[in-house]
């Protein structure tokens, strides 16, 4: 026993010697939840059909990919990052600082993001002001004058006269999420700039006007649900009055139990995601340490085949997965990125 | 005196009352809040069986293939590398295009939607384990996909209209129901096949071999360490403000939270020493740094219920401090040791919270072969199915809880069991 115990401490301390300096024959993808699903699904179709390990995808989202894909070259950072949305300049600054220069950027296709309640529920019809007025934690007062308040909005029919006198329930995403960050971004700051006066911010106090339009309101009207999309369409099933704020390919799994409300006239379909009219959708990407192109066995590999067009195209098995594919001149660009790894030049 | 005698034993029985009512009010609650916890424990678990049973089933298709030598493009002497290389799909689409007759395109996306990708692996591994199957008809059950599968053990017959089937399948499903083909079977995959974003392909098998190394590297150092500390605490070290302090320091670290040990592993194991991320290794090191607090301490309690009467015996035949501890102290206390280490080791089972930290949270189809392969454990497993949008992975949340409810149960009650078969009651 005692000797069977020792005979097992040294051989995990010579695994730890032997693992610290093991070359890694795997890739190693971190990065973004919402791009998480389809990188999967690529990675393990690329493991069954060639002779290379199926790489290994951590869900980490969007920033703290871009953390540990920036820290550095070498196998113990990771090749690939997926995030859902475009690197930040201080992001490229600090891959460069650790000696991360060329990255190659590769467009994967669009997400949407839905508003959607119960099916059971009557179905809404909401622009992206009314999404504002319901959910900022400052808007412009009731007067008409250029000043701004605590939201005191309590039903929607306070938001628009022509939607129903229910309460504001909306289960949404936290601010550690990146779907959180594109809703503001494309739903919450759609309908502030519908305001001219806070549209004239924009120049005159930047740091306001983010906050303003990025701001959401904290007392209790909007509920944060955590990052596990399948509980907001439990609880929205659960609650006829709620709402749920989460990616297009949940609602897509669930189109029997939950709704998408339209937004600005455009119901969050495939179609209107793809073609660009459903407002708040935003484009999904991976970066690749070019680095290590040659050094980890299959990137090159792994890349054609999330490029291919069985399963990038119209058709393709992303496609089956909920991910809105990108038109075929797009595409076109991608593959060109890809085929040359070319670099994301200096911003 | 009488009197006051009396009044003493009157005062008692009017009392009495009161008291004997106290007494059953008090058994209520307590009867109450076991009930109450039982209640609870019946509804979770119930819950989850009735969710996650059906994990167990996998919907198959029943049906005579003829494994079309020509179409493949191989023969009996192939290697397994060209039977891989064969489309086995194509032989797949094409066999149910001919029984169906699918219009068009968009019918024939829907009828291929519902075999699983995993169905073309089931011909090729059956051709490659035997090759005399070329040319032939083949009796298989072929896998559904998730979708197929939901509908057939959850929605059929009822009247919720479900988007992801569409009229036409409904109708062919049906067609299939009525010739016998459609049946589900126990679910192997579930329990051979490592993790898939392909709902009826994803497996635990991963995930268990995963959890096993993790542990097994948890014990290998935390057993040695943690009996090696409680014996020296307990009848080495001299008593004085060092030892104080490593005694509370001790205590209180059995109680921080588990995240922490998480952070302490990815600054210490991973960025200092370079243990890769994701591996059963890094997860063993940073679970050792939890459970060691629970082994001392346990191991401590066992040693001091050894009786002093066995140490002085011991001294008294003329036995060394260290002959003492090990042949008469260490064998007693062990039982107790081992209990204390079982229930650690549990605890570290259901672990996810510090695991997130270094990187074991990761999608890993192939099963780990050995302590540096990158791996993933049950509890992570779980938390990353429940995240899944296909709905399909939420029976096998469940059914992947109820697994490692067994392993839970299972590891308790082989402590308990220890205990009471190796305890000594002096």
């Amino acid at each position: 026993m005692k000797k069977a115990l020792l005979a097992g401490a040294a051989m995990l301390a010579s695994v730890v010697s032997v693992t610290a300096h093991a070359e890694r024959d795997y890739i190693s993808i971190v990065g973004s939840s919402t791009v998480y699903p389809f990188s999967t699904v690529v990675a393990e179709r690329f493991g069954k059909a060639t002779n290379f390990r199926t790489p290994k995808v951590e869900s980490t989202g969007s920033g703290g990919g871009l953390k540990l894909f920036c820290s550095g070259v070498g196998d113990a950072t990771p090749d690939i990052t997926n995030s859902s949305r475009a690197i930040k300049s201080s992001e490229i600054e600090l891959c460069a600082k650790n000696g991360v220069t060329e990255i190659v950027e590769v467009m994967v296709g669009y997400d949407g993001i839905v508003f959607a309640n119960t099916a059971a529920a009557p179905h809404m019809e909401l622009t992206r002001k009314d999404i504002f007025l319901a959910l900022a934690k400052m808007v412009p007062a009731k007067d008409g004058s250029d000043t701004l308040v605590e939201n005191p909005y309590k039903t929607w029919k306070d938001v628009n006269p022509a939607l129903p006198a229910k309460k504001i329930e909306v289960l949404g995403p936290p601010p550690t999420s990146g779907t959180r960050d594109a809703f503001v971004e494309l739903a919450m700051e759609g309908g502030c700039k519908a305001f001219p006066f806070i549209k004239a911010m924009k120049d005159s106090d930047k740091n306001k006007y983010k906050a303003v339009c990025h701001g959401l309101r904290e007392d209790g009207a909007y509920v944060e649900a955590g990052e596990n999309d399948n509980l907001i369409v439990q609880k929205l099933v659960a609650n006829p009055d709620a709402f749920g704020i989460f990616g297009f390919s949940f609602l897509e799994q669930n189109a029997d139990k939950v709704q998408g409300s339209t937004v600005d006239g455009k119901l969050p379909t495939f179609d209107a995601i793809s073609d660009g009219s459903y407002p708040v959708s935003r484009s999904l990407f991976f970066y690749v340490k070019k680095a290590h192109v040659g050094v980890i066995p299959g990137i090159e590999e792994y890349l054609a085949e999330f490029t291919s067009e069985r399963a990038m195209g119209e058709d393709g098995y992303l496609a089956d997965k909920g991910m809105i594919p990108m038109t075929d001149e797009e595409r076109v660009r991608v593959l060109k990125t890809v085929k040359n790894l070319t670099p994301l030049a200096a911003k | 005196m009488t009197n006051t005698s009396l009044s003493t034993r009157e005062k008692v029985e009017k009392s009495m009352v009161r008291r004997r009512a106290a007494e059953k009010r008090f058994r209520t609650y307590g009867m109450a809040s076991v009930l109450f916890g039982l209640l609870c424990l019946v509804g979770l678990f119930g819950d989850i069986i009735n969710k996650g049973a059906s994990a167990f089933r996998q919907t198959v298709i029943q049906t005579e293939i003829l494994i079309d030598a020509d179409f493949l493009g191989i023969n009996k002497k192939a290697d397994d590398q060209e039977i891989r290389n064969a489309d086995f799909e194509g032989l797949i689409k094409q066999h149910f295009k001919a029984m169906v007759q699918p219009q068009g395109r968009g019918e024939r996306r829907q009828l291929y939607s519902m075999i699983s990708a995993g169905a073309a692996w089931q011909l090729q591994e059956a051709v490659i384990a035997d090759p005399s199957l070329l040319g032939k008809k083949l009796s298989v059950n072929l896998i559904a996909d998730d979708d197929v599968d939901q509908w057939f053990k959850h929605d059929r017959g009822t009247e919720l209209h479900n988007n992801r089937m569409s009229e036409t399948q409904v109708k062919w499903l049906e067609q299939w129901i009525d010739q016998d083909m459609l049946k589900t079977q126990f679910n192997t995959l579930f329990f051979v096949n490592g993790d898939s974003r392909e709902p009826e392909l994803a497996g635990i098998r991963g995930a268990i071999t995963g959890t096993f190394l993790t542990l097994l590297v948890t014990f290998l150092l935390s057993f040695p360490i943690g009996v090696a500390a409680a014996i020296y605490l307990e009848e080495f070290a001299p008593r004085n403000k060092i030892t104080e302090f490593v005694e509370i320091n001790i205590n209180n670290l059995a109680a921080v939270p588990s995240i922490t040990f998480g952070l302490l592993g990815l600054a210490i194991f991973i960025n200092i020493f370079g243990v890769a991320r994701s591996t059963p290794l890094v997860g063993g090191l940073v679970l050792t740094l939890m459970t060691l607090p629970t082994i001392i301490i346990s191991g401590r309690a066992a040693i001091k219920a050894v009786p002093p009467s066995i140490r002085e015996a011991a001294f008294g035949l003329g036995a060394s401090k260290m002959q003492v501890v090990f042949h008469h102290v260490l064998p007693l206390a062990l039982p107790g040791m081992l209990t204390g280490t079982i229930i650690g080791m549990a605890q570290a089972l259901g672990e996810t919270a510090p695991l997130l930290m270094i990187g074991m949270v990761a999608f890993v189809v192939d099963v780990p072969g050995f302590i540096n392969d990158p791996s993933t454990v049950l509890p992570v497993q779980i938390f990353l199915w429940s995240d899944s949008p296909e709905r399909a992975f939420m029976e096998r949340t469940s059914g992947a809880i109820m697994v490692l409810l067994g392993f839970l149960v299972t590891m308790n009650t082989a402590a308990v069991m220890l205990r009471r078969r190796l305890e000594r009651r002096w």
